[in-house]
């Protein structure tokens, strides 16, 4: 993302856990400070040197290890592209139970150690459940083998969850035993044009009724943030007529066993939303065929795209309660407004779009180029949002080096204080990805 | 007097139900076909056949009457039709074939398009009613055989024009202008109505459908006819012999240096002419 720069001299790539933990080893002793690197797409700094540390790359760790195709539990490498991984499931019809934009290039051992939510965190839930175990190399080198492949354990303190989402300050993980969903028989989606943000919660209550176990995705996009999209090409637009008027767009998408059914389901909710006495939609448009599908997503996936694009982006992955979303997108825009700071060459866009059915708002600012007095406006401004709604900073991105001063905005002196306990026993000489989650 | 155009415009759209072009294609075990039980959308071809002719109406707005979408195929292609109707066409003529049967052959499918035409214009009250343009894919992307158009103009006695990338019609002087796409370059036809022309990829980008337009596609009307009923044979002329997978390629490798590819090159038996 170009904020980031690191000065490391040394990258290493180790092709098995063994030569990890010599790694590990060898730096601990001499309090060398290492950096895990999956596939760099990390979005709060967390993969980038602070000073001039090593990095350690799992890139060449890339091999499945093993894949039931009937409990559907997946064993891999840590370094195992998502794609890949998505790609090695399919024929035995399952699905990786996590999606996103970076997926082309981020590992699976990323996606553990930051946590990742993604487009499918609504329906089959957050990496807590559906890693089911990991093998972690720790910093004095020693393997902690709790590659299980058990749906349920309770055997004391269940260790490996504090590597979820740890951002590789606890220990290297090497290996990820996941459990993978049965492939849905068929998808829809639909894009919903909304003249009015207000009008989002209650089609997302009707949407849910109405689709019940097949909604699969509710995302949302402010007209800016589809605007953009649009404008730097990501997904085929929607027509003039159907974009006239409208606030804020939905996507929806569901997945479920049967076509017909599927189907059924998704034009009754449709009826019904546009026969309504006061419709919560304007219009919208349903995809016809995989590519209009495809199409349809790139619109909501593409945005992440569009903004680096369009400008230098100060992103703010945020949870607050939905109804909130609106006004913080709003105030922010006002609140950079009142400090002179929008126009063409300080901030051109504030933007918001995100997964409405997990509370998690993406917050963008687009600006012409990174200038202090941007980020002053900016925060703690946001943080102090964030936190008089008792929101998250940090929704699925994590902390990384990018967000340390900010944590206790949204944790407690007594929550940060057993953090770093924690990261004591873990790590005591500190190697760990310094400076990295905590200050 | 009413004024009114001197002619009128009545499209007609074929459309093809076929494999998407996302699925991974997999040759059925017997090697006589492939395996149909994967996504079926509307040939991307006749997707942007269907967009152009809702593109002339909206451009030459009343001189197009009527649009008319056509599909040979099992009860799923009702499905392919519908799309066709929430994107803008009228009305829609199913030529129904039971599940499974074998598609249709392009001659068989051209006469099922003559014979429709002839139907209709008979039954034409006025020279305005009759059906003078069709507009089609080049070519299906499941069998790639790419001669409908052709036959199905060679049939009616009509001008043809293929793989347009621009169409535009003056419906008033019976004309329409073509841009065809050739080796090299491109083409500009002029042609006399009646016509049949078949669409490349550059013609246009088709729309979404939406949501209120598909709703109104489920009242529009859909007739049902039996290859019978036009008096058309689907017997095929052609036997499959066998279905069979590209052989696998094999990968390449990586040389380090000038040196070694020039031995390798030699090793392959090429040397400098
Ligand atoms: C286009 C785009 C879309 C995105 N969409 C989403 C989204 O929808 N939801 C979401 O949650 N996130 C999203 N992200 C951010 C997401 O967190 C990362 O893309 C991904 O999870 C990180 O994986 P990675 O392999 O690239 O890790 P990196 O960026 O390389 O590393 C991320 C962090 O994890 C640590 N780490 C990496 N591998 C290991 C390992 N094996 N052991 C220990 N620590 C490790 C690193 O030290 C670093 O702190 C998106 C990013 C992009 C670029």
């Amino acid at each position: 993302m170009g904020r980031f720069h690191g000065r490391s001299t040394t990258v290493l790539k180790p092709k098995t856990t063994q030569e990890v933990s010599e790694i590990l080893k060898w730096c601990n002793e001499r309090c060398i400070g290492v950096v895990p690197q999956g596939g760099n797409t990390g979005l709060v700094g967390g993969s980038v040197p602070v000073d001039n540390e090593v990095i350690l790359s799992l890139a060449n760790l890339n091999k499945v290890r093993s894949f039931d195709p009937v409990s559907g539990i997946l064993v891999a490498d840590a370094g195992c592209i998502l794609q890949m991984l998505t790609d090695y499931v399919a024929p035995h019809n399952h699905i990786m139970p996590i999606d996103l934009g970076a997926k082309g290039s981020c590992q699976i051992g990323g996606n553990v150690a930051t946590n990742a939510g993604g487009l499918r965190l609504l329906r089959y839930g957050s990496l807590h459940g559906t890693v089911l175990g990991l093998e972690v190399v720790l910093p004095d080198g020693k393997i902690l083998d709790q590659l299980t492949t058990l749906r349920k354990d309770n055997t004391g303190y269940d260790i490996k969850q504090l590597f979820i989402g740890a951002e590789g300050t606890l220990g290297v993980i090497t290996g990820v035993s996941i459990l993978t969903p049965p492939a849905p028989q068929a998808s829809n989606n639909v894009i919903l044009a909304l003249p009015s943000f207000d009008n989002v919660l209650p089609l997302y209550q009707t949407v849910k009724r109405q689709l019940s176990e097949i909604l699969s995705a509710f995302e949302f996009i402010d007209r800016t943030a589809y605007d953009l999209a649009v404008k730097h090409g990501q997904g085929r637009a929607l027509s003039d007529e159907d974009v006239e008027g409208a606030e804020c767009f939905v996507l929806v998408e569901t997945s479920g066993g049967r076509r017909e059914h599927d189907e059924e389901k998704l034009n009754d909710l449709l009826e019904l939303l546009l026969t309504a006495d006061k419709p919560l939609v304007n219009t919208g448009v349903m995809a016809q065929s995989p590519a209009q599908f495809s199409s349809l997503w790139a619109l909501r996936e593409g945005v992440t795209e569009a903004v680096s694009k369009e400008g230098k982006a100060y992103k703010y992955d945020i949870s607050v309660p939905l109804s909130s979303f609106k006004e913080v997108v709003d105030n922010t825009r006002e609140h950079l407004l009142s400090k002179g700071l929008l126009h063409d060459k300080a901030v051109k866009f504030v933007l918001g779009y995100g997964h409405v059915g997990d509370g998690n708002l993406h917050l963008n600012i687009v600006a012409d180029s990174y200038l202090p007095e941007i980020e002053e406006a900016l925060e703690p401004y946001i943080y102090e949002v964030v936190s008089s709604h008792r929101g998250s900073i940090s929704a699925e991105h994590g902390i990384g080096a990018m967000k340390t001063h900010a944590l206790p905005y949204s944790k407690s002196a007594i929550s940060i204080e057993l953090m770093k306990k924690i990261k004591e026993v873990f790590d005591p000489h500190g190697i760990m990805n310094p400076g990295k989650v905590l200050e | 007097m009413r004024p009114s155009p001197a002619r009128l415009l009545n499209i007609l759209v074929p459309v093809k139900r076929a494999v998407d072009y996302a699925v991974k294609i997999r040759v059925n075990p017997q090697q006589t076909g492939i395996d149909a039980n994967v996504k079926h959308s509307m040939n991307p071809f006749d997707e942007i056949a269907v967009e152009e002719a809702v593109r002339l109406r909206e451009r030459l707005k009343g001189a197009v009457t009527s649009i008319t979408a056509l599909s040979i195929g099992p009860p799923k292609s009702l499905d392919t039709l519908r799309t066709a109707l929430a994107m803008g066409a009228d009305r829609a003529v199913h030529v129904a074939l039971p599940d499974g049967a074998p598609a249709p052959e392009p001659l068989a499918v051209a006469r099922t398009l003559r014979a429709v035409i002839a139907r209709h214009n008979d039954a034409a009250a006025a020279p305005a009613d009759r059906i003078d343009l069709v507009v089609l894919g080049k070519q299906a992307i499941d069998d790639d055989l790419g001669v409908t158009g052709q036959m199905l103009a060679g049939l009616l006695g009509w001008g043809q024009a293929t793989c347009a990338s621009r169409l535009e019609v003056d419906v008033a002087a019976g004309e329409a202008l073509v841009t065809r796409e050739i080796d090299g370059g491109a083409e500009e036809l002029r042609c006399r109505l009646p016509l049949v022309v078949t669409t490349d990829l550059r013609l246009n980008e088709p729309r979404y459908a939406s949501l209120p337009n598909i709703m109104k596609a489920k009242k529009k009307p859909v007739e049902t006819l039996s290859p019978a009923d036009l008096g058309v044979d689907y017997t095929p002329q052609l036997e499959t012999l066998k279905v069979a997978e590209p052989p696998v390629r094999v990968g390449g490798g990586k040389v380090a240096n000038v040196d070694e590819l020039i031995a390798k090159l030699k090793e392959a038996g090429i040397t400098a002419a």
